[in-house]
């Protein structure tokens, strides 16, 4: 079990935002977790990397290798941000610094947590390109986000993510801010990259059909609580929920068997 | 959470904009950098323009405030005083022989010192380059700094105590306070040294920039640094506050606004030390419109001089433009014009090209 979340209470302002969340994340494994807007999906991915909003106490157990990172040291915890639990967040043309050039914010952190020489960060920013993908990777390195396409950009910020071999991934709706041609090519990149990489993936989308393309576990979230959590299959095909089945119902194409997401990269 | 999608217009990385700026083969910043100097000359000289027109179209006879009652009386000596300043001939060829004397550095003869226009700018200016210049400096430091604080430690005590702080400094007028300051410090509590640059005993560095706190360090000359840097610190006080309040308080709200993007929240999901994002990755950004008020500001600042200068008896271009529009000394006034008018001009250049030095977006683009 690479990232084992117990009973993640979140209160914020009052308000109890997650309800006692329970997930597991395995290597090699993509789970996807779905729910509707404001169950909670965003503030669980933020509880993992301690970057809840100003005011919010998190209670539970977030086990990493047998450290609970809920009640780590702050220093502690800045390495294992970036180092081993990284994220990519929903809109690319705003999670990227508009002003820092794509090898800047793609070697900084590996030159502060792997201790990196300036060459060998570079070295590794232009393979890590070419493994997502991104033509021209040498040319690339030195060009600014605003030159590049939402779906270049959000493979960008996944090449950022993975710069420092982390163990876990946190895509936070990663194709939901993309064109709906390219949103395919992202999925299948991650997919890919979990398989290579033995990447535990938590991939959080309220698109089923997503999920039924790469997900290897799914977990639906309502209200601040999983509602339902299971291989894809059992949890697509035979929902035990009743708010599962309205979901998969809302989905376009045969009930019960949703669609692959079309298009192409 | 931000659910917005925007500023998604895909540019696709091989553009033909790219191509263009490959096969010319200049670093993008350097073709930048050509573009805004050549903007400047065009406007240098549409202010030569501006302050010819200006200064001619000023109702008031220029000969009435130069001549003595007596020789006004007669015509051939009013006559001759004009074709010897060249106001017998057309407005346009005024101006033509006023543009060639400048390309000269020739400003023409002040009417009422009877030197050279360049001669006197050359001795007002450094003084009023000196004062600006330090007031600038200080409230960039302060007015940033204190800004920046009050954004991270907001809500708390010092956040609220500057917010007082840079209220007073917008809200106080600036010669009620330059009256206040002259009074309490000198007057009163006799702490700070009255008027002028330095104390007259010690006499002055040798000029070599004409700012009197450089060329004394450049002469070696430490009792004379002190003596002008005490001269030039109520003043520069005095001048900067406004300014000061003015950018605490912007610094403020930009530097909270650019906490609350996500690259901040993405730059700590790397793991990145405070200390990093705080100067990589909010002050770069907040610089933006924090440069943009700076240039705005720094442009009334200059017309504060005029007030400092008079009541701390500044040896500036100031006392010198006041002193030449009383007595419509054309040429001086025109000469001052032009030098406002380049200061502003350079001040904007400044603060254009910072902003491609700054943000990529604007000089790639
Ligand atoms: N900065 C915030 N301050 C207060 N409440 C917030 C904040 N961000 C999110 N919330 C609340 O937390 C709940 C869960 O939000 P979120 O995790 O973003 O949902 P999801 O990602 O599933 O759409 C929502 O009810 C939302 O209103
Ligand atoms: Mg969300």
């Amino acid at each position: 079990m690479t990232l084992e979340i117990t009973g993640l209470k979140v209160s914020l302002g009052g308000r109890d935002i997650l309800r006692g969340v329970d997930l597991h994340l395995e290597k090699g494994r993509v789970h996807g977790l779905a729910g509707e807007s404001g169950s909670g999906k965003t503030m669980t991915g933020l509880a993992v990397l301690g970057l809840l909003p100003h005011g919010a106490r998190a209670t539970g157990r977030i086990d990493l290798g047998g450290r609970d990172l809920l009640t780590l040291p702050p220093r502690e915890l800045n390495k294992v941000r970036g180092g081993q639990v990284a994220m990519v967040f929903q809109d690319p043309a705003t999670s990227l610094h508009p002003m820092l050039s794509v090898g800047r914010q793609l070697t900084e952190h590996m030159r502060h947590h792997l201790g990196l020489g300036r060459a060998e960060a570079r070295a590794r920013a232009v393979e890590l390109l070419g493994k997502v993908r991104i033509p021209g990777a040498e040319e690339a390195y030195g060009r600014f986000p605003h030159q590049f396409s939402g779906g270049m950009r959000q493979r960008i910020a996944i090449a950022i993510a993975l710069a420092c071999s982390p163990r876990v991934l946190i895509a936070d709706e990663p194709t939901t801010a993309l064109d709906v041609t390219v949103q395919a090519g992202v999925l299948r990149l991650l997919r890919g990259l979990c398989d290579e990489l033995g990447l535990a993936v938590l991939l959080v989308t309220h698109d089923l059909g997503v999920m039924s393309a790469i997900a290897d576990e799914v977990s639906v979230m309502k209200d601040g609580l999983v509602v339902e959590t299971g291989p894809r299959g059992q949890v697509l095909r035979e929902p035990a929920h009743a708010y599962t089945r309205s979901l998969l119902d809302a989905l376009p194409g045969e009930p019960g068997g949703p669609a692959e997401p079309g298009g192409k990269a | 959470m931000s659910n917005t999608a925007s500023g998604k217009t895909p540019l696709p990385g091989r553009g033909p904009e790219q191509a263009r700026a490959r096969r010319r083969g200049a670093h993008p910043l350097a073709r930048f950098l050509v573009r805004r100097l050549l903007t400047a000359v065009l406007l240098a000289w549409g202010i030569t323009l501006v302050t010819f027109v200006l200064t001619n179209l000023v109702p008031g006879d220029p000969v009435a405030a130069n001549l003595g009652q007596r020789a006004l009386g007669d015509p051939a000596i009013v006559a001759q005083w004009r074709a010897e300043h060249g106001l017998d001939k057309p407005l346009w060829e005024q101006y033509a022989l006023h543009l060639q004397g400048l390309l000269q550095g020739d400003f023409g003869t002040s009417q009422q010192s009877h030197r050279p226009v360049a001669q006197d700018l050359a001795e007002f200016v450094p003084a009023t380059l000196e004062l600006a210049g330090a007031a600038i400096l200080v409230s960039l430091v302060l007015g940033v700094g204190f800004g920046v604080l009050a954004a991270l430690r907001r809500d708390r005590l010092s956040d609220h105590l500057l917010r007082v702080l840079s209220l007073v400094g917008i809200s106080v007028p600036t010669f009620w306070l330059a009256l206040v300051a002259f009074y309490v410090f000198f007057y009163r509590l006799q702490i700070t040294p009255g008027s002028g640059r330095v104390d007259p005993a010690l006499g002055g560095a040798p000029p070599v920039t004409g700012l009197q706190t450089i060329d004394a360090l450049l002469a070696g000359r430490w009792d004379i640094f002190a003596s002008a840097a005490g001269h030039l610190i109520t003043p520069t006080l005095v001048l900067a506050l406004y300014t000061i309040g003015l950018l605490t308080r912007f610094t403020r709200s930009a530097v909270l606004e650019v906490l609350g993007q996500d690259y901040v929240r993405a730059a700590r999901a790397k793991g990145l030390p405070g200390r990093v994002i705080l100067f990589r990755y909010v002050l770069r950004s907040a610089l933006v419109p924090i440069i943009t008020v700076a240039g705005l500001a720094f442009g009334s600042l200059l017309s504060g001089t005029v007030l400092v200068e008079a009541i701390f008896a500044w040896p500036g271009i100031g006392q010198y433009a006041y002193k030449s529009a009383t007595t419509l000394d054309l040429p001086a006034v025109m000469g001052v014009g032009l030098v406002v008018g380049v200061v502003y001009l350079v001040i904007n250049l400044i603060v254009d090209v910072l902003y491609g030095v700054i943000d990529p977006r604007v000089r790639l683009q």
